[in-house]
């Protein structure tokens, strides 16, 4: 009797086994990521993981980014703006439904501002709805949001991760449960393991071609490889190990795609702590780098060099890499001329992401070949961010500013690199209250270069988008304009 | 034949003391070298040429930075050994001075608190521990010396005090009490003197025990920082180049294997060097 | 034997109340704001201080040491902070994959070690017992994680017999679950599986030269027979004692393992609350797993105490 209970349940977990597999070549994607999100409230927390696994797959804003990071009409199909610019009217997508059957109104737009800028807000992006006096829902369709002062950005600001639309219903169980408005529904999440969604039949949009999709969370860069090389997961999304991606280019079962973040990468300085509080100094770090070094050790050639704190995809970006060239004797001399001819020494604290830790070995070493001396601690991110970005107690450290369009940092004097000056800050002021593109173009290039002339920080490179996936997958963004990966326009080629 | 002579005859006559002791000078003596000498500058990167395969220029290849392996395993030597012997020394230091209290006032207070504490201590993951401390105060060599010593602590005083206990009933303790001596004296004279082939034998177990420990601290990156090498962090750097340059990952894990298997081949060959009893029973 | 007991359950209580005192402490002191970790580069002040006060993180430290005991002695563990999902829910999950990987590695190694440790010692000084002594001491110098990368390496990467990591899940059934199982189990068990072979073995060499079995041996029993009925019993209780030892390790110290094959077992799950000061994980499964060491200790004296008596004055 037990052997035939055991023989049948076996038979039906191969039955099982099989049908999944014949279904996958179709519709069903596993998607290896190396975060897992810690909950799956996109506006209550900061980890780039919980976009990563539901923005625009299930939460949607107002507005939206597009693959190329344009802003597009999410939930939201158009909009008006008042003359003096202070009063935007959004008019709503008619049918829109959350994933529990309710409906998406006005309310729920209303609800969803208004949380997110409350006094007792947890959302980490708070600033992006600061000007924000009033929001009046006029019908169930069109919602009125007044500004303190015009904002040249506040469209951009609505399509963030932060400000998606969510439901007063549902928002409870947020953490666990979330219920949005997108192509996908969240269907079940193993904690440690895996998040999985499935295709939102009701969606009020293009729907999603998937079927199901599974997010599968894989920390460690080794385990990652060898998850993709077995295909236990059909697409790795944020490669963690740029080292391996050349055997999945040389495996024809693979493709490897290579595209750009807003990740600009630098070689944070503590302006206010000597010998750092000297122009000169910070001109003599600029120049004893080797950006090419690093990116070929650290990154295994994937990143481009960048000379100032702006993504080089956009438009308005300004190439200013050649004004720091690597140049150690103009550094030794700079330091010499600050009074440093025998060098100093500094610390350098590294957060765990392999481009710092890498990075940071190689940076020591071309530190050190002008004279300057690094204590390296490699510090986990709770630790970072007490010592370093909260205690603002180093000298020198490396991290990745993956927020898109974030020159803005730069005016705010309490920032943890502290650069205080009037100048930039007046310059930021200008750009919130412009409107007029071609201004804005100017002012954001004339802010590039002023942080490169006072040589903020040190500009080392853009962050690369590294993807594996399987070849016959089509439809995965090229590049990460925002921490999001859209999977509604992804589907198995026959 | 003095007891000296002898001692070395059966020493070399020893198979476990001798390659034991000859693969523990090996690492020893290349760490020692390392102060004066390397093959080359281990803080000198050379990025064009990374993952090298041995070859006559670099021994044991190169690694992702493109510096030297061989140099890299000789001076991360110096990490290890450092670490571990220290951790023994806060072992011994503490844990024997407490083993001897304890036995000293059997079934006493302090005895039970002693122990009890011991009991505690081995009831902590070790390792665990050992990740929190450093998320107080930092990676470093200094914590994982820390993290290590504590938990050597409980094994040489439970070590001490069982070996203490059985000397206390000996003609010639009770003789020494008989003459006025007190706890202190006795355990210094005649107590610790006795239990010193003991405490070697097992200092080396928690040496070697200790070489583990550190790499698998610095293998999870809570251990010395770099530049200094060790060989758990080369391992943690090799982990993703395994199938590119898997040498990378061979050679400093053999250096861990071969110095843990020669330091507990030495403390088989002292132990039995030490106890006649068993080393006639074995032969 | 009752006042013995009631002795050793004072101390019992002793200890886990020092036990909790110490772990909450020291976490107390771990530097690190869970909510500043959780909100990132942006966050504002006064958003924090919301977030703190949403986690009770404001309380004073005598209020939330009772306030975490208190729970703690009625099953609450509290609220994770950053998954905000009930620490019992996550350990019992985690649980299903520690829990089956420590037997696991525990049954391969008793598995390995009972037939060499017999084999070597009833072929003492023989090629065959020189083989397996030398195996055994490779065994316990060997890296565990380094082993384990290795066979990633040949089995996952190079053969592709296994998946290099991950846990299937036990909906995908008990195989698919025990083959995610294998290689960390392999890992972890070849350390144990040595010792145990040397503990076998010299336990065995004791008993077999004691004098009950040379009355044995005199009364015409071939040395075989010795072997199997009286020696291999009596050689048991050192035996038993270091595979007790070894679970409660291999438990709590798979930690290791379960990070170069992700697996999200206790192990990982502390690591991980540690990295993200999700405080309150750290201190409840800490607090189990020493609960758990200390709770066998006490059920192993009491053992031992009933079986024989003289046991009961050593301790």
């Amino acid at each position: 009797m037990i052997y035939m209970t055991f023989t049948r349940g076996m038979v039906s977990a191969l039955a099982l086994v099989a049908g999944v597999g014949m279904a996958q070549a179709k519709t069903d994607i596993i998607v290896g990521m190396q975060l897992e999100p810690p909950h799956l409230d996109p506006t209550g927390g900061a980890a780039g993981a919980i976009d990563e696994v539901l923005y625009a797959n299930v939460f949607e804003g107002l507005t939206r980014f597009g693959p190329d990071g344009s802003v597009n009409p999410g939930l939201a199909e158009s909009w008006e703006i008042s003359e003096d610019g202070t009063v935007y009217t959004f008019t709503l997508h008619d049918g829109v439904m959350f994933h529990d059957g309710t409906t998406m109104d006005g309310e729920d737009v209303k609800f969803s501002l208004d949380r997110a800028r409350a006094e007792d807000s947890v959302n980490a992006q708070k600033a992006l709805f600061a000007g924000i006096t009033d929001v009046e829902v006029v019908d169930p369709l069109t919602v009125k949001v007044t500004l303190d002062a015009p904002n040249g950005a506040f469209l951009f600001n609505l399509a963030w991760g932060d400000a998606v639309i969510v439901a007063p219903e549902s928002i409870d169980d947020i953490k666990t449960n979330p219920i949005g408005t997108g192509a996908f529904k969240f269907d079940n999440w193993v904690q440690g393991d895996r998040i999985e969604i499935g295709r939102n039949p009701d969606y009020w949009g293009e729907p999603a071609k998937l079927e199901r999709a599974t997010f599968k969370f894989i920390s460690d860069p080794t385990a990652a490889f060898a998850a993709v090389m077995a295909e236990d997961v059909h697409a790795f999304l944020g490669f963690p190990a740029p080292e391996n991606l050349p055997q999945f280019e040389a495996d024809p079962r693979f493709q490897v795609l290579v595209g750009s973040t807003e990740g600009e990468t630098i070689l944070s300085t503590n302006n206010k702590q000597a010998p750092f509080d000297d122009v000169r100094v910070r001109k003599a770090l600029a120049h004893a780098i080797d950006r090419q070094a690093i990116i070929d050790g650290a990154m295994f050639g994937y990143g481009t060099p960048i000379g100032t704190h702006f993504a080089p995809h956009h438009p308005d970006y300004v190439d200013l890499t050649a004004n720091t060239a690597y140049d150690p004797e103009l550094a030794k001399s700079l330091l010499a001329e600050a009074g440093f001819a025998d060098g100093f020494t500094t610390t350098l604290k590294l957060p765990p992401p392999s481009y710092a830790r890498r990075g940071g070995e190689i940076i020591a070493a071309q530190l050190r070949a002008v004279g300057i001396q690094t204590e390296i601690s490699n510090l986990e991110w709770a630790q970072w961010l007490e010592q370093v970005f909260t205690g603002k107690d180093f000298g020198l450290t490396i991290v990745s500013h993956t927020e898109p369009m974030d020159i803005g940092i730069y005016a705010n004097p309490d920032y943890y690199f502290q650069y205080d000056d009037a100048d930039f800050q007046n310059l930021m002021e200008d750009l919130t209250a412009e409107s007029d593109p071609e201004a804005r173009s100017a002012l954001l290039r004339q802010a590039q270069e002023k942080i490169a002339e006072d040589h903020v920080n040190g500009y080392l490179f853009q962050l690369a988008a590294l993807r594996v996936a399987n070849a016959k997958i089509v439809g995965l963004w090229e590049n990460m304009p925002t921490q999001a990966n859209d999977l509604t326009a992804v589907y198995w080629e026959d | 034949m003095s007891a000296g002579v002898m001692m070395l005859r059966g020493a070399l006559g020893n198979r476990s003391l001798v390659i034991g002791l000859v693969l523990s000078l090996v690492f020893v003596g290349a760490a020692l070298v390392s102060f004066a000498w390397v093959p080359q500058d281990v803080g000198a990167m050379d990025i064009p040429n990374r993952m090298q395969p041995p070859s006559g220029a670099h021994l044991l290849g190169t690694d992702h930075f493109g510096r030297d392996i061989l140099s890299m395993i000789m001076v991360g030597a110096r990490t290890s050994i450092a670490v571990a012997v220290v951790a023994v020394v806060i072992g011994m230091g503490l844990g024997v001075p407490l083993g001897l209290a304890a036995a000293a006032r059997r079934g006493s207070l302090i005895d039970e608190v002693i122990m009890r504490g011991n009991d505690l201590v081995f009831a902590f993951p070790s390792l665990l521990i050992a990740i929190m401390i450093t998320a107080v105060f930092g990676p470093s060599a200094v914590n994982a010396i820390i993290a290590i010593g504590i938990f050597n602590i409980p094994v040489f005083a439970r070590l001490t005090r069982g070996a203490a206990l059985s000397l206390w009933t000996r003609d010639y303790v009770l003789a020494a009490r008989v003459a006025g001596k007190g706890a202190v004296r006795i355990s210094a004279e005649h107590i610790l003197p006795n239990v010193t082939n003991l405490l070697i034998v097992q200092g080396t177990i928690q040496f070697s025990l200790g070489i583990l420990a550190e790499a698998a601290l610095s293998y999870v990156g809570l251990g010395a920082q770099p530049p200094i090498p060790s060989w758990g962090r080369m391992l943690a750097d090799s982990q993703t180049m395994i199938s590119l340059a898997p040498h990378m990952a061979i050679f400093p894990g053999m250096a861990i294997l071969l110095t843990v298997l020669g330091l507990n081949l030495m403390g088989d060959g002292l132990r039995d060097l030490f106890d006649p009893r068993i080393r006639r029973a074995r032969q | 034997m009752l006042r013995y007991v009631l002795k050793r359950l004072v101390s019992l209580v002793i200890s886990l109340a020092v036990a909790s005192l110490v772990i909450f402490l020291a976490i107390e002191v771990v530097p690190g704001d869970p909510a500043a970790y959780m909100l990132g580069l942006n966050a504002q002040p006064d958003t924090l201080a919301a977030l703190r006060d949403q986690l009770g993180l404001n309380g004073t430290i005598p209020a939330r040491y009772l306030s975490w005991i208190g729970g703690m002695l009625t099953g609450d563990f509290g609220t994770s902070y950053t998954y905000r999902t009930p620490v019992a829910d996550m350990i019992g999950e985690r649980m299903w994959i520690s829990l089956p990987l420590a037997l696991y590695a525990l049954s391969l190694s008793t598995l390995i070690a009972f037939p060499a440790g017999v084999w070597a010692a009833s072929r003492r000084g023989s090629a065959v017992d020189m083989g397996v002594m030398g195996v055994t001491q490779l065994g316990v110098a060997i890296p565990n994680f380094w082993f384990a990368m290795l066979m990633v390496l040949v089995f996952a990467i190079n053969l592709r017999w296994f998946s290099a990591g991950g846990f299937a899940g036990w909906e995908q059934g008990f195989l698919a679950g025990m083959k995610s199982l294998t290689l960390p189990a392999i890992a972890l068990a070849l350390p144990q599986a040595s010792i145990l072979t040397r503990v076998m073995r010299s336990s065995l060499l004791d008993t077999l030269s004691e004098d009950f079995i040379r009355t044995a041996r005199a009364k015409g029993l071939t040395r075989r027979q010795v072997l199997w009925r009286h020696a291999l019993r009596n050689a048991m209780i050192p035996v038993l004692t270091i595979i007790g030892m070894q679970f409660s390790f291999l438990l709590a110290g798979a930690i290791i393992i379960e990070n170069v094959f992700f697996l999200p077992g206790l192990g990982r799950l502390v690591f991980q609350a540690i990295s993200a000061r999700d405080l309150i994980v750290v201190e409840s499964v800490l607090m189990l797993l020493v609960f758990a060491v200390i709770v066998v200790n006490f059920a192993v004296d009491v053992a031992y105490a009933a079986v024989d008596p003289r046991l009961r004055g050593r301790r």
